[in-house]
This record gives C-alpha cells, structure tokens and sequence, in this order.
C-alpha cells in the first residue's frame, strides 16, 4: 500500500474567544496513515470530532500542531501549514469532499455544480458537461431536473447531486461525510458502488458514516477517535 | 511565480489618523480576495491603494503589467496609471453614478473604454456594446437609454458591462451589491460570480457582507481599526475564525 | 489737438502686452488653451469681450479691420465692436474680406479663402471641449495634458446612437496638429474644413473664461469621426437665392407671414461680391 495521506501528531483545540475564552479540544496526538485504493472509516462517539478530521484534511480547519500530509503532485504537502494557495492547488486535484449538506448556488444549475470540479482543472466544457450528465443518471436525477438550480430541489435530490460532484473529478484522495444520510435504500447502494469504483481505480477513500452496516460494506478499515 | 498584485507594507495616514497600516498581500492571476471589516475598518481606504487611486503613505503596491514588467505603481508616470485603470484593470463602485457616466446612454458607458484606447470604428463599438449588455443581462433595446433611467441593479450591472469591455485582468470592487435589495443582490452576486470564473478574472472585492465574500471569493482579509488581523481561504476564516474580532464577525452573521 | 481719451485699442500697453504673451504661447502650442487674465471690458460678456481683447492686442494703426457676426457686417454686435475700434484705435475698417488684415468674427469664417496677411480673431464662448462630459477644470486640464480624448467620441456615438448620424452642428470638435483637441467656437461644421492649413493666423478669445488658443498658418485640422461616420459637412438642395452660390453656407430667411422663406449666403460680402462679378 503507497501511502497517499500521513497524518502525525495532529491536535486541534478551538478558543472561542466570545464564549469566556474557553478552550474545546477536540483532536490531540492523532496518527494516521491512508494509502491509495484503500477506504477507511473514521468512528467514535459523536462529538469526537469525526466531522472536524475531514475539514482539517481538508485546510477548512486549522490544526493546531501536528502533520497532515498529502501526496500531491509528486510531492508532499503539509496541508497544517501550507500556504492558502497551495492549498487550492490541493483541492483543485487532489483532495475531494463530499459535505453533509449542498452549498446551493441560486442560478447555477445542478449539471454546472457537478461539472465545476472538472472545469477547474482545465477539462473541456463538453467532457465535463457529459460525464456530470452521467453521474446525475446514475444517482437517479431525472433529466429535467439537470438545467434547474438544486435550490428548489429536496433534500435527498441536493445530495445526490453533492455526491456527484465530489465523485466527478477521480480524486486521489476523497473525503465523505456521511454521504448516504438522507438517501433512501435504492440510492443509498448506488452511492455505495460509486466508492468501490472510486477505490478500485486506487482513490483513498476517507469517510464517516452514521449506518454501521454501510460502514461495514464501504470500508476496509476504521480508525477510532476518542 | 510573480503575483499580479502585490502590496509590501502599505500605509495611509490622514495627518495622525490611520487608514490602513502596514498591509501585505499578494493576488495571483484569477484569484478572488475579498477584504471584510465593519466601516472604519480601513478596508475602503486599502482598496484605493491598492488601486492607485490613492498616495500611500508608506509601503508599495506593485502590479505586473501585460508585457510581464512587475513595476510600483509610483514608478508609472500618471499617464501609464491611468491608462492602466481603463485597460487592464476596473472599478466597481458601491454608487453606481460614481462609475457611470450618468449623462450619456448606456451603450456609450459601455463604448467609452473602447473610445479610449483609440477604437474608432461606431459599428463594432456598438456591437460590443450589445454584445456586453445581454451579458450582464440587459436588454438590448435599453442600450439608448440613460443610466437614471435603470433600476439600482441595472445599473450596477451596466457598470461592470463597462468595466469589462475592455478585458481587464484585475476588477477592484467597493461594495458592489452594497444598497440592493436582497433579491436583487442574489442576482447581481450569481452575474459576478459566473464572470470571473468565465473571464478568469482576478478580484479584490471589499464588502461588510460575509456571505458576499463567502460566495466570491476563495481568500478572504479581516480588517480592523486599519490593520489586517486574519487571513485565510475564504472557508477557514468562516469556519474556524482565530482572531476575537473574526469571531465575533462570524458569530454575528451566523446568528441573524 | 485734443489727448485722446483712451490709449490706442483701449486697453492700456501693459495689458496688451501679457495678452500678447499669452498669444505667442498659444501659437507656439497650436491648439492649447492659455490662460490670461481676461480684463474688463466696456461691453457685456456675450459679446465677445475676449475676441475684443485679442483684437485690441494684435492691432495696429495701420490695420484694416472687419467685423462679422453670422457672416454679416451689419448685426447690432459686428456694428458694435468695429465702432469701438474706430473710437478708440481710429482704424480702417472694411466690410471686404480680401481688404481687411484682422477680421475679428463670431459663428462663421468667411468664404473667401485668407491669405497670410490677415488674422483671423474668433469670439469664444466656452473654449473647453471636454466641458460637455467633464465638468471638472483639474481633470479636463490632465486629459489634456495625457491626450486622453476618448470621452469626446462617446459624444459624437451618443449622436449617431440618437440620430442615426453625428449630428453636432456648431462648435464641432477638431484636433489641431494632431495633439491637442479644441472647440473651434459655434461656427458651423460647414467652416471646419477652412480651418486646416489655412494660411492666415487664426486667434480665438474668451473673455469669461480668460482662453486664448490659436492655430498657425498652415497647420493640420482635422475634425473628430468615425470610420464607419466619417465627418461631413452640411450641403443644400438649392443655391443661394440672391448670387446663385452652390458652395457657401446658406442662410433660411423667412420673407413673409405666409411661410415663405428663401436661402441666402449668410457671408454677406462674398454674396454681394458674387453678384457683383456675375
Ligand atoms: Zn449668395
């Protein structure tokens, strides 16, 4: 196994300023390593701190010590201390994540949302446009629906079309946040195919999910916080 | 890689009062940064530094022309200055009458750029001018109306049609939906949005409006009192805020 | 003999020397608008008191002196100024314009082609093309200086935009020497062509707005357009009615109360003259 994500050491505390200064530790001396076409599920008790791992593996959130480093571009990058533009370099072809809840653009429709990855790193309008197209087939998203902005569309619908993003672009490294949360059975298990497809063409899958039989199904491995 | 803008140590004073004090940054080609604070916070001030429009006290701005010379921009004699401000730079103001011509049509607004840089042809500058209207969304036959007789967003969008006539690779913004009715701020937000990435645009956008910089930008400066106190991805400064001031920002905003 | 009761050309040697300073810088830039301490004179603003100035500086007791309003020797204003000249310089005066060596005008330049020998003295209003769009003096005078002369198009694309042709009539923009824009006070656009490499020196004064500019003889004029609008002068469908003219600018004359109108020269003298010859 290539390792393709090393994290060392990694602690994060928040000090909220506003609420008397208190200090919420939430990570302290976590290591971790994740290697290409492996899928690992982070777990712990809620409140640990599940969500925050992927949002400092993803430079959302700013470790306080430690390491995260990834294999970008034939090269290591601390994503803890990287600068704000590698960093976007990072996200633009190495990292994806899927979030919980869809950013919802008014006025963008939901092909465009999809495609967007794509088009960030250079790949042509058409291709793009196509293989969005196919992705939102696939998580069942009627074609009429694909020229409208996921503003009006259900809950279930918006995330589906975040799954389909996060999974247009093949990235090396992809982070999922309970993905299958608001999914019906049917589309729960298409998104479950997507992440051994993702896996099998040697993506690292890092993921959190509420469902322990998915969990089960999606990944190879755990790692425990707390 | 040599950044568009860069600005080393910028200060402006007013006699013994501080507009901004001592900001660096740097903006790439197609990058978006937004400057947030509250008013007074220097943000305005650091903007018309930024785009000459100001002497700094201290400190410099440089800027890396077309023909790839990173020069300071008190090194450019006023003329190339300003050639520079209607070429490859623009200007959008809060107040759409601060950046429109008001007594003159809406297709002169937007030809007055081409005009400038010795275009001298009536049919092609008024085929761009329509050219440039339907894409911020104005109907073509509106184009011989005057400006005071556009709605606020209208006019803001006809500002930008101006300002972008010219392919600028660098678009200040004060404010740009300060004023506008929240619908109409939806709208004109999406327009913005959806022409810098097509055009690959570089932007320095300064809003009070967190979910203008949210929506944007990709990086993002805090300002307070005239100093910078936060910089970060426009997401890391939202979600996890260092600074007392950014928190209590976020937390303010959050909470409407 | 009596002392006269003014010093030659009314304004004293002093005076006339810094307007002659001013008038050699003007010449020396074709086509700049040098300030001068305008001065008061004995006739209100709009008739031309900067004209009167420049006139009273560049004059001598050996000039002949023409004076024209709309083309015409005899309007209230022409009649005016050239008996204010004859009171206080005791000039000839003419109403001939191959006779006159200074012909001091307002609206029109005559037909008759000048020679070196005359000087052409023009009555400004508002000397400042930019005025229109700019209003501010700072920034007008920098996009002066930087040559900064788009705005002035977007007045004319504001015509063909509104008319469906450059429909600025008077006072229309030139540039002079290839540098500097100017307004050649309201003179019809038909006289805009008699401006380039004329060979008289051509003088151009307001009072009010303490302006004088000039254009050398034998400079470059050439007046603002588009490639696709190119400039044009105004022509008409018949020739004047009084000398048969089909080449000088014509004047309508309504000749009753039942709506009978004729067109005329609006140059008098060169009517006449053609009369005269035919
Ligand atoms: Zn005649």
């Amino acid at each position: 196994m290539t390792p393709v994500v090393t994290i060392t050491d990694l602690a994060k505390t928040f000090h909220l300023h506003q609420q008397g200064s208190i200090r919420i530790p939430v990570l302290a001396g976590f290591s971790a390593e994740i290697g290409a076409g492996e899928a690992v599920a982070v777990t712990g008790p809620s409140g640990r701190g599940k969500s925050s791992l992927l949002k400092l593996i993803y430079g959302s959130y700013r470790a306080t010590g430690g390491a995260i480093r990834v294999w970008h571009d034939e090269d290591w990058v601390d994503v803890a201390t990287a600068a704000p533009r590698e960093v976007l370099a990072v996200r633009r072809r190495t990292i994806g994540y899927v979030t919980q809840f869809l950013r919802v653009i008014p006025r963008v429709p939901a092909e465009a949302v999809v495609a967007e990855p794509l088009l960030d790193r250079g790949i042509p309008q058409d291709t793009a446009l196509e293989r969005a197209r196919h992705l939102l087939a696939r998580l069942g998203i009627p074609q009429r629906l694909w020229h409208l902005s996921p503003m009006t569309f259900s809950g279930g619908e918006q995330q589906r079309v975040n799954i389909a993003r996060g999974f247009a672009a093949a990235f090396p490294v992809l982070l999922l946040d309970e993905p299958t949360a608001s999914l019906d059975s049917a589309n729960r298990s298409r998104v479950l195919d997507l992440i051994e497809e993702a896996r099998a063409a040697g993506s690292a899958i890092i993921a959190v999910f509420h469902d322990d039989t998915e969990r089960r199904r999606a990944c190879s491995r755990e790692i425990a916080l707390g | 890689m040599t950044p568009l803008l860069a600005a080393e140590g910028v200060t402006k004073s007013y006699g013994g009062r501080i507009g901004c004090s001592d900001v660096s940054m740097s903006l790439h080609a197609g990058e978006v940064l937004a400057i947030v604070g509250e008013s007074g916070s220097g943000k305005t001030t650091l903007l018309r530094c930024l785009s000459g429009h100001l002497p700094v006290t201290a400190g410099k701005v440089r800027y890396t022309l077309r023909d790839g010379r990173h020069v300071s921009l008190d090194d450019l004699s006023e003329a190339e200055r300003r050639l520079l401000m209607r070429t490859d730079w623009g200007f959008v103001h809060q107040d759409a009458r601060d950046g429109l011509r008001m007594g003159v049509s809406a297709g002169a607004n937007v030809g007055e750029r081409m005009m400038a840089v010795g275009d001298r042809h009536y049919g092609r500058i008024r085929a761009s001018a329509v050219d440039w209207l339907t894409r911020v969304e104005i109907p073509e036959d509106r184009i011989d109306d005057s400006p005071w007789s556009y709605s606020g967003g209208m006019r803001q969008r006809l500002q930008i049609a101006r300002n972008l006539v010219t392919s600028p690779r660098l678009v200040f913004m004060d404010e740009p939906t300060g004023g506008l009715d929240v619908s109409v701020q939806a709208r004109l937000l999406d327009l913005i949005r959806g022409l810098v990435r097509k055009l690959d645009l570089a932007a320095i956008v300064v809003t009070h409006d967190l979910a203008v910089a949210r929506l944007l930008s990709t990086r993002m400066m805090v300002m307070q009192q005239g100093r910078v106190i936060e910089t970060g991805l426009t997401d890391q400064v939202l979600e996890d805020p260092q600074a007392p001031y950014t928190q209590l920002l976020v937390s303010s905003v959050l909470q409407v | 003999m009596n002392p006269p009761a003014y010093n030659f050309a009314y304004l004293n040697e002093q005076t006339k020397r810094m307007i002659r300073r001013a008038i050699l810088k003007a010449i020396a830039i074709p086509g700049y608008q040098v300030p001068f301490a305008s001065r008061e004179m004995p006739m209100p603003y709009g008739w031309g008191t900067g004209g009167v100035q420049v006139t009273a500086a560049v004059l001598t007791p050996d000039d002949t002196l023409k004076v024209i309003d709309q083309g015409a020797d005899d309007t209230t204003n022409a009649v005016s100024i050239r008996k204010f000249f004859i009171k206080t310089a005791a000039v000839k005066t003419t109403e001939r314009t191959e006779e006159a060596s200074i012909i001091q005008t307002r609206h029109r330049i005559p037909e008759a082609r000048l020679t070196e020998n005359q000087i052409l003295v023009f009555q400004v209003p508002i000397p400042e093309p930019l005025r229109f769009l700019e209003p501010r003096e700072t920034e007008t005078r920098k996009m002066h200086a930087l040559e900064e002369y788009g705005v002035m198009h977007v007045k004319l694309y504001e015509d063909i935009a509104h008319y469906g042709q450059i429909a600025t009539t008077y006072a229309y923009p030139a540039k002079v020497a290839d540098r500097y824009v100017f307004d050649p006070s309201p003179i019809p656009k038909f006289d805009n062509p008699k401006l380039d490499n004329c060979p008289a020196l051509q003088l151009f004064g307001a009072g009010r707005e303490k302006r004088i500019y000039a254009i050398p003889p034998y400079t470059r004029v050439k007046s603002l357009d588009f490639e696709d609008h190119p400039f044009e002068i105004q022509t008409w469908d018949q020739p004047c009615a009084l000398c048969g003219s089909r080449d000088s600018f014509l004047d309508e004359i309504v000749t009753d109360d039942r709506g009978g109108r004729l067109f005329v020269c609006s140059d008098t003298d060169f009517c006449a003259r053609q009369r005269g010859e035919a």
